[in-house]
This record gives C-alpha cells, structure tokens and sequence, in this order.
C-alpha cells in the first residue's frame, strides 16, 4: 500500500519528472556536442600533428581522464566565480563534463583513425590530394562509422555522469528524484522509478546508435580491409 | 588565487588522511566487485536458466543507472527498511556492486576470448566443468583481462569521489571542508585535482609494469 502511495506521489509530480529528464536529456546532449567538437581535432592533432602539438593533446587527455567528474564540476563552478565571473550550474556542468568527454572522444577518435589503413591516406595522397582533403574527405567518413560503437558507449557513460550535476545545484532528474524522496520518506521506490527513467534513456541513445551502425555500413569494406 | 596563503600545516594531514581513506575504498570496492564479478560472470555463461536471467538482468541493471543513484537507494533508502550502514561501508557496498557489474562484463569479454577448444579438451581427459574452469580456463583469462581491468580499477578510484554525497570522509569530503572553513573552493580543488592526477597516474603506471609481467607468452598468436 505504501508502494502505491509513493507512486502515486511520483504521479502527482509527474511534470517536474519530465522537466527534470529533459534538463538531463539537454545536458547530455550539450556536452556530448562540446565533446565531439573539440575530441575530433583533439584526435587529428594526436596522430597528424607534429610533436609539440601532440604532446600537448596528450597532457591534455591525460588530465581530464585522470580528475574525477565531480572534481571536475566543482572546478568548473567555484573556478569563474574566483576570477569574478558567474556562471550558472547548468553551464558549468556542461563545460566540466564537456570538456572531460572531449578527452575520451578524443581517444575513441584516435583508436578509429589508427584502425584505418595507412594504405588508404597514401592512397588518397599519390592521387594528388592534400593531406587536409585526404583527412576530410577519406579518413574522416570512415573513421566517423567506425567510433559509432565505442561512442556509443561513451554516450551511456555521459549520460549516467550528468547525475553528478546535482552536486553543484543543477535541477536534472537526479534533483526531482531527491525531492520526491524527501517529501514521500520512501527513497528506495523513488529511486528506483528514477533508474528506470535512466535505464529507458540509455537504451533509447543505444538502440538508436546502434541503427546508425546497420544504416551507414558500407557493404564489404570490413573483409576489404582485414585482406589488404 | 594564491596557493601559498593557504594554512598548509594543517591542510596537508587531513588530505593525506582523506586520499588514505579514498585508497582503502578503493580496494575494497574493487575487491568486492572483483568476486562478485566472478560470480556474476561463471553464472551468466555457466549457470542454469534462473541463474544467467539474474546475473544478466544485474548487470544490465547496474550499468545502466548512475553510480549516485545507487549510492543514495544504500544510503538513504535500506534504513526504512531497518537496515542501516555506515557511510563508508555504503559507498564500499554501491561501489564494489556497481564495479562487480563492469568487471562481470570484462571477465565474460576475456573468457569468451579463449576458444572453446580448450574447454573441450579440458574435458575429454576427464576434468569435471568446474574443475576446467578453475584450473584451464580462469588462469588464462585473468591474465587476458589485465588491461580492462586495471581500466576498470582507476575508474573505481575515480568515482569513489562520488561517495562524498553520502558523506564518506574520503579526500573530496575533506577538500570540500577545508573549502568550506577557509572559503577557498578553487584552489583547494585544484589541490585537490591535482592529488587525484598523481594517483591515478602512478597506479596506472603499476598496472601497465603489472600487465606486461603477466602476458602470457605466445598465446596472441595461439588464439
């Protein structure tokens, strides 16, 4: 009966739920953007760049995989303040989780690009393209396909991440899952309700990416490439 | 922004008090993730019907809910239910359970790797199932799993931090104090930033001498 009771508190609040999920949904999106944006060229610098570049890009990498997330958010929200500028937390969050998946997008990016053949850039360069078309216009269709599905898992590990947002006030699904809590005194059967809103939102973002995979295979180039 | 205003004497005993506390969750997470894991991983390829749902509806079920959320339904949701933990033996438990999911994925990735050939080998000389899992096929996969699974270690180490939420005195806990007293959130953070970058650099330094030690000879080109 209590069980039913906290359902149907979580009922009443259904609209703040759903407020709260689209806040996660466009969190995740954002810093899944940022990420890719800047994890791209972050991944060419690594592999085409020269050595300086690379070795920055490295460092780089290095930090923002080596500092906890919620260090991270915390960074990213008490640094500006110092400095005089305010932010809010929901941009605060986007920029720190941002950032740090542009570090392992970059990664992602790097492993495809390397699983290319070398065979395809020299190609592409003995047919008289310059190395930047040759990146743009060879590697970078291919290497797109292939990271779908490591990226794929970075998107179930970004979006699980955003619940650390909470920590700096962001008001996501995790918050309203909290409120309901407080106010029902029952946290187990909110939580739960809550992982499940987690758990479909996964399984959506994976599915999804999965059909990508299927629809933009290009026929044959797998054996193709393993013969030569 | 001035890292040398800080009052360092007695800043530094209670960081080092909080990156002790964050090593010993750490390695019991880890561990208990470590045989839960195992477990979850023999009944998922081994197991009967009931036993492989359970084990892959678990692991389904932990890797795709935040790490936070489970850490509150311990934390705050058992005691309803009469059942009340520290917060440190609740963030051992959300962590080492949630990391038992991720690790059961690697160990069934690294046994699935090894060919079948040498489970039936194993038993055409008379090994039992059991005994050729433990004596033939576990040897060779925790040693292929090395690499997944220092991987999985750091990122353990990493969101310990998150038991901070339920109030585990590990080093975030005692960052977010010192920021607290001395209203000095940016730089405590880096500092604190920056002892979480040395450690994980200098395990996952471990790990790798750990993992080439531990390479089995020839066996790339075996399988």
């Amino acid at each position: 009966m209590e069980i039913l009771e906290t359902l149907a508190a979580i009922g009443k609040s259904i609209i703040p739920v759903l407020r709260g999920t689209e806040i996660t949904v466009a969190l995740t999106f954002s810093l899944l953007a940022i990420g890719l944006m800047m994890g791209l060229p972050l991944a060419l610098g690594q592999v085409y760049g020269n050595k300086i570049i690379s070795t920055i890009i490295v460092v780089y990498e290095r930090t923002f995989r080596s500092i906890p997330a919620l260090v991270l958010l915390f960074l990213f929200y008490f640094g500006p303040a110092t400095f005089g500028i305010y932010i809010s937390p929901f941009l605060a969050a986007i920029l720190a989780l941002g950032f740090r998946s542009s570090a392992y997008q970059s990664q992602i990016f790097r492993g495809a690009i390397q699983s290319i053949g070398q065979g395809q850039m020299m190609a592409a360069r003995s047919l008289g393209m310059s190395k930047l078309k040759a990146i743009i216009y060879i590697i970078l269709p291919l290497v797109l396909r292939r990271s779908i599905p490591s990226w794929s898992n970075e998107y179930s590990s970004v979006l699980k991440d955003t619940a650390l947002a909470f920590a700096i006030g962001v008001i996501d699904l995790n918050r309203w899952g909290w409120r309901i809590a407080i106010r029902t005194q029952d946290p187990i059967i909110v939580f739960l309700v809550i992982g499940v809103i987690y758990f479909f939102l996964t399984l959506a973002g994976t599915r999804f990416l999965r059909w990508l995979e299927k629809e933009l295979k290009i026929p044959g180039f797998q054996s193709r490439d393993t013969i030569g | 922004m001035n890292f040398l205003t800080l009052d360092w004497k007695t800043i530094f005993p209670q960081l080092l008090k909080g990156t002790l506390t964050t090593l010993q969750l750490t390695a019991i997470a880890i561990s208990l993730g470590f045989v839960v894991g195992i477990l979850l991983t023999l009944g998922w390829l081994y197991g009967n019907k009931p036993i492989r749902i359970f084990c892959r509806g678990y692991v389904d079920l932990f890797r795709g809910t935040p790490l936070l959320l489970q850490l509150f339904i311990v934390y705050y949701g058992l005691p309803r239910y009469g059942i009340r933990f520290s917060p440190f033996v609740a963030a051992i438990l959300g962590l080492g359970l949630n990391s038992a999911a991720y690790q059961a994925e690697y160990f069934r990735g690294a046994i699935q790797s090894i060919s079948q050939g040498q489970m039936l080998a194993a038993r055409s000389l008379g090994m039992s199932e059991f005994k050729a899992i433990i004596h033939i096929i576990l040897p060779q996969a925790l040693r292929i799993v090395i690499p997944a699974w220092s991987n999985e270690l750091i990122y353990t180490l990493k969101y310990s931090s998150v038991a901070y939420m339920i109030g585990t005195t590990e080093l975030m806990f005692a960052g977010k104090i010192i920021a607290a007293k001395n209203f000095r959130f940016f730089e405590v953070f880096l500092v604190v930033a920056f002892i979480y970058l040395i450690v994980v650099l200098i395990i996952s330094h471990f790990l790798r001498m750990i993992e080439k030690r531990a390479k089995i000879p020839g066996l790339q080109m075996i399988s």
